[in-house]
């Protein structure tokens, strides 16, 4: 909402200056935006008239113009602008005058004296751009300081209201708010009723009171539409942002901007009958004013007549019923539409208005006899033509109601944590217009008509709070019980696992959660990913099943940017449709850990022959996040990796997650140069830890034997250790994989596996026997379930 | 005895021109082997009268000390030569870097959640979560925003292709009801709730694209609930956590009046500088209230028993004023270059 401080002065004028205006209105809730003088600062500047203009003798494009300026004497001014013609009234800068900070004296132009300099609207600051000199009304005085005669001394307010302040959507309603916070007198402009000097009206009937329960209207014959409209009311729309149209819409304008209430005119000539305020039937059209055809959804309220819908009440005016330039006879609407009868309507077909947006906010109710009044008068002043009487149609039960609310004093004590005496909490309520009645303690508080957003005891404490000012309410330094928050020993947060996955040399990132449609496919085989119903671009159209994509993505940005080692992870959610998703139904949303490396295994160094990081290498940092616990790995397909180098990750037997190397086929897609190797696991596996358990430490020696087998290349060595453990006597402490070795000596299709077997006692000294026992058992295991045999 | 005083200044020159382990051990064995000049004097002795052989023996025996001690000293010099010539050998361009892998690091935005969550820890507050695809009831409709209301057009919602009634959370404040929720389901059979101190912080979601606005980013949220929370309290922990956050005690804080369906009063949250390139400019930075009691009632929470404060905060705007970015889009396109400075 913009406005002019001088407009707002006409109503209540505090002894503030304009900074300490806008201060007081960003603290009272009502946040200044904008704050700007309507012209640069200048002196100096008159009303002037040309009175001749010859061509300059030495330059085509200059004229030498002999000017009035209420001097005396015409002055000689030499000026460039293609406008300059004999007769018009223009800005003249005086010598000596000063264009914000640039002075104006007497001077020589190619050889022709020039006293003074004849301005555009952008020298002065009061536009953008200009194409000439700024041409004044033909009345204007010759002679009057230009900031007089424009009220420059003006300053512009842009405020941003809160959508539950609709009440300081007008002149009237900011200048209450000013006198309330200010105690100054507030003189709102008198609505005088127009007598009627006909007897023609037009019946009303309200078919959807709930949604209107009052709508006046009054038929005005004989105006003059293309009457000017007064300087006085165009600089006021123009200074709040509003465009003169011509002089019945601006006084609709006009009236809205002063009291709040949105006004619609129709062309009487154009109506047939009753003026009814109805639902849509199946299958209207209305042609807007902005000459958009819609048909009205069936919760869209609509102004009509008695043979066709002619606007949408309190949104916008319908192409061919509202006034022209030729209209003589007006119907004038002014109605209460209620807020949820036009709340999001606008929206829906895509457009808002000026009428809507404070519609769906709340209006005052009361307000449109005087709204009517008001525009009656202005439309007659400058119009001229003749008021008929004033037909209200009123649903008077449909109203909003304005409940009494009971305030306690101990309830604004408590919420606020401040006390205030009753007296000036009563004086409070006084400025702010709220009729209150004092019951003991207590205050019953009825708000006014077009305060739509106080319903509850809450608000007033929030209007008390406003008005005692929320920099005066304290700043308490918190208290409450002490009490320690229980942190499971055995559960860890994901800060830190996100310091473990940092501390081996990943950098963080964060993606986008929604994806190309691609992503999903390619890496996930997801053919069915949760769509969004209003992506904001077709490459983020989709919700990521993955966390792949994005690290993926995140590679291809680095090489280009020339960083070719990329070692990044992201901790976030991922999305599928599940029936049995939860805490949301039909949705999975499990929070996930996925990394990328890609590149050297380790920064470009001196001390070590480098090589490209590959899948143990990245093994090693998972298995790093999981330890204490051990995590299982078994060979497994996953559309986004290499069929033979990816592996499920399992814990307790639960899969959640995988690792591998991305397949050949993204790695060309993608063009990434080196496969990346990735995993991705649930997050919740890794927040779940261990509680340390002490076991006795033995004081007996170790014995220590070596188990070499050779075995089919297709045994996969985690198996065969597991199976080697489960075998193994009480007295085996640890099995260790320490070497693997193909070729020479070994069959083609063959490996050896060789592993360190360390077997000890707490108690007492193993003996020969046992150990001999003990690898004997596992060999014996290996020979007979998975084909080993010693190596030789 | 010039003869024994010759033979040890032999030598010790003897000894002095061994230059290494080897060479000392042969002119060893030129005074204590076997014919050794000491070897053959003390052999001479047995010769002499028991009278002449205890002088002339003690005088052979000091001179046989003083060549032994000059062989050891001879040996220990040999021995320190040598471990420096070992340790000279050894060393090491010690400027050269260190081996090994180097170190990654953490999100700037998520660094300043971590410094959030510690804080705010250090005042009793655990850290809760909830989805991101959430419903229209606890995005709005339990946060006092129901349908249709012009709270909602603040809000660009992405909605989800056949998704009724869900959403893309708009906002991290869904997560007051379900900590409610939870809270008070945790101490139903209590007499009396404990406080409820909890924030959430996470990724919320609007319609909205450009140097200022990212589709995507991060919210905080924080509820305080209890018998005794009021605004002047709110206003306590939110200076508090501000000046400590930004490291300043003369930070400004300004509190506003605004308006959001699920608090009231509501405020506006607004700190200046004291110095640097934004001093002196009031800069939004959080909005905050007292939590409506439409809201607490949703959660399952007596309106006239407890009270509670909420507060939301950008966590993105925070880093980018902790850190001096400029422009929010480079938090989320993972390039290293940028991301790395964060370490």
């Amino acid at each position: 909402m913009q406005f002019s401080e001088l407009w707002l002065r006409s109503f209540v004028s505090p002894a503030l200056d304009s900074d300490a205006l806008g201060h007081l209105l960003t603290m009272a809730g009502l946040e200044v935006e904008g704050q700007g003088g309507v012209a640069s600062v200048f002196s100096k500047v008159v009303v002037a008239q040309i009175v001749e203009a010859e061509k300059h003798p030495n330059a085509d494009k200059l004229r030498v113009c002999k000017v009035d300026a209420g001097q005396g004497e015409l002055l000689q001014i030499v000026c460039g602008a293609p406008n300059a013609a004999v007769g018009i009234r223009i800005p003249c800068a005086l010598v000596g005058a000063d264009l914000a900070g640039f002075g104006i004296k007497a001077a020589k132009l190619r050889g022709v004296e020039s006293f003074g300099m004849l301005c555009s609207a952008k020298e002065l600051g009061l536009s953008d751009e200009s194409s000439g000199l700024l041409v004044l009304p033909e009345d204007a005085p010759i002679g009057i300081d230009l900031r007089e005669y424009l009220k420059l001394d003006d300053t512009l307010f842009t405020i941003k209201l809160t959508p539950n302040r609709a009440d300081c959507l007008s002149l009237s309603g900011i200048a209450r708010e000013v006198a309330a916070l200010t105690g100054s007198p507030l003189s709102l402009p008198a609505c005088e009723v127009v007598a009627p000097s006909h007897g023609e009206t037009r019946a009303i009937v309200l078919d959807a009171p709930e949604a209107c329960p009052r709508y006046s209207g009054r038929i005005i014959r004989g105006v003059n539409a293309k009457a000017p409209t007064p300087d006085w009311m165009q600089q006021r729309l123009v200074r709040s942002g509003i465009r003169s149209i011509s002089a019945l819409v601006d006084v609709t304008n006009y009236v809205m901007l002063e009291l709040g209430q949105p006004l619609h005119a129709f062309d009487n000539a154009k109506l047939g009958g009753a003026i009814h305020v109805r639902l849509p039937k199946a299958g209207e059209q209305v042609l807007l004013l902005n000459g958009q055809t819609i048909p009205p959804a069936a919760d869209t309220l609509l102004i009509a007549d008695e043979s066709r819908a002619l606007a949408l009440a309190g949104i916008m005016g319908g192409d061919d019923s509202g006034i022209t330039l030729e209209t003589t006879d007006l119907f004038l609407e002014s109605a209460f539409f209620a807020p949820d009868a036009i709340a999001g309507r606008a929206r829906a077909y895509g457009f808002s208005s000026d009428a809507s947006y404070r519609f769906e906010r709340g209006v005052d109710f009361e307000l449109a006899g005087k709204a009517m009044e008001r525009a009656t008068r202005l439309i007659l002043d400058i119009c001229g033509g003749s008021a008929g009487p004033v037909q209200e149609a009123l649903a008077a039960d449909k109203l909003p109601a304005r409940a009494p609310i009971r305030l306690r004093a101990a309830r604004v004590r408590r919420v606020l944590g401040i006390a205030l005496s009753a007296d000036t909490v009563a004086a409070m309520f006084h400025h702010l217009g709220l009729a209150v009645v004092r019951d003991g303690d207590d205050f019953v508080v009825t708000p006014p008509s077009y305060r739509f957003d106080l319903e509850i005891e809450e608000d007033l404490i929030e209007e008390i709070a406003r008005i005692h000012g929320y920099d005066n309410i304290p700043v308490l330094a918190p208290r409450g019980p002490i009490t320690m928050l229980p942190r499971p020993e055995a559960r860890r947060d994901a800060m830190s696992v996100r310091r473990l996955v940092a501390g081996r040399e990943y950098q963080e990132v964060i993606n986008f959660a929604f994806v190309e449609e691609a992503w999903e496919k390619d890496f996930c085989a997801n053919t069915d990913p949760v769509r969004l119903a209003n992506p904001i671009a077709s490459q983020m159209s989709v919700m990521r099943s993955s966390l792949i994509g994005g690290l993926v993505a995140n590679l291809v940005t680095n090489r280009k940017r020339q960083t070719n080692r990329v070692r990044v992870f992201e901790i976030g959610r991922c999305f599928s449709r599940d029936a049995a998703g939860t805490p949301v139904d039909g949705f999975r949303q499990p929070v996930r850990l996925a990394a990328l490396a890609s590149g050297l295994v380790s920064p470009e160094q001196w001390g070590e022959a480098n090589r490209n990081v590959d899948f143990f290498d990245v093994k090693a940092d998972l298995e790093a996040l999981f330890f204490p616990r051990v995590a299982e790995f078994e060979r497994a397909v996953h559309p986004a990796l290499h069929p033979g180098r990816s592996a499920r990750v399992l814990l307790d037997g639960r899969e959640i997650g995988f690792i591998g190397e991305l397949h050949p086929i993204w790695v060309q897609r993608y063009e990434l140069g080196l496969a990346p190797v990735v995993f991705e696991v649930e997050l919740a596996a890794l927040l779940e830890t261990v509680t340390p358990a002490y076991r006795e430490v033995s004081r007996f020696p170790a014995v220590t034997r070596d188990l070499a087998l050779v075995v089919d290349q297709g045994v996969a060595a985690a198996g065969l250790l597991k199976g080697l453990e489960g075998v193994a006597p009480a007295i085996v402490q640890r099995i260790e994989l320490f070497d693997q070795y193909q070729g020479k000596g070994i069959e083609p299709n063959r490996k050896s596996l060789a592993f360190r077997v360390v077997m000890q006692e707490t108690h007492r000294t193993l003996e020969d026997a046992e150990v001999e026992a003990a690898m004997a058992a596992l060999t014996r295991h290996a020979e007979d379930n998975l084909g080993a045999k010693l190596r030789a | 005895m010039d003869q024994l005083d010759q033979l040890v200044a032999e030598a010790g020159a003897d000894f002095a021109a061994a230059a290494d382990g080897a060479a000392l051990e042969s002119a060893k064995a030129r005074y204590f082997g076997k014919g050794g000049s000491l070897t053959e004097l003390l052999k001479g002795l047995g010769k002499l009268d028991p009278e002449a052989r205890k002088t002339v023996g003690a005088e052979i025996n000091k001179a046989k000390a003083a060549i032994e001690a000059l062989l050891t000293a001879r040996r220990d010099a040999l021995q320190q030569a040598a471990l420096e010539a070992q340790l000279a050998a050894e060393a090491l361009d010690v400027t050269l870097p260190g081996r090994g892998a180097g170190i990654g690091g953490l999100h700037p935005v998520v660094r300043t959640l971590e410094r959030v969550e510690q804080l705010f820890r250090s005042i009793g507050f655990d850290v809760a979560e909830g989805p991101e695809i959430e419903t229209d009831f606890y995005n709005f409709t339990a946060l006092n925003t129901p349908a249709n209301h012009p709270a909602r057009s603040m809000h660009d919602t992405f909605y989800l292709e056949n998704g009724d009634g869900v959403m893309l959370r708009t906002h991290t404040s869904p997560v007051q009801i379900r900590a409610m929720q939870a809270h008070v389901e945790a101490y139903k059979d209590r007499e009396t709730m404990p406080e409820l101190r909890v924030i959430a912080p996470g990724r919320v979601y609007r319609v909205d694209s450009d140097a200022t606005h990212s589709p995507m980013f991060h919210q905080i949220e924080g509820v305080w609930i209890g018998e005794s929370v009021s605004f002047a309290d709110l206003k306590g922990v939110v200076a508090d956590f501000l000046r400590s956050f930004f490291e300043s005690d003369d930070l400004q804080v300004r509190f506003r009046p605004s308006f959001f369906p699920f608090t009231e009063p509501s405020a506006e949250i607004d700190v200046a500088f004291m110095s640097g390139a934004l001093k002196g400019r009031w800069l939004e930075i959080a909005g905050c209230g007292m939590m409506h009691p439409n809201v607490l009632r949703f959660g399952g929470i007596d309106p006239e028993r407890y009270t509670g404060f909420a507060f939301g905060m950008g966590p993105d705007r925070l880093t980018m004023l902790r850190y001096g970015v400029n422009d929010l889009r480079l938090f989320f396109e993972g390039d290293l270059r940028f991301l790395g400075q964060f370490r």
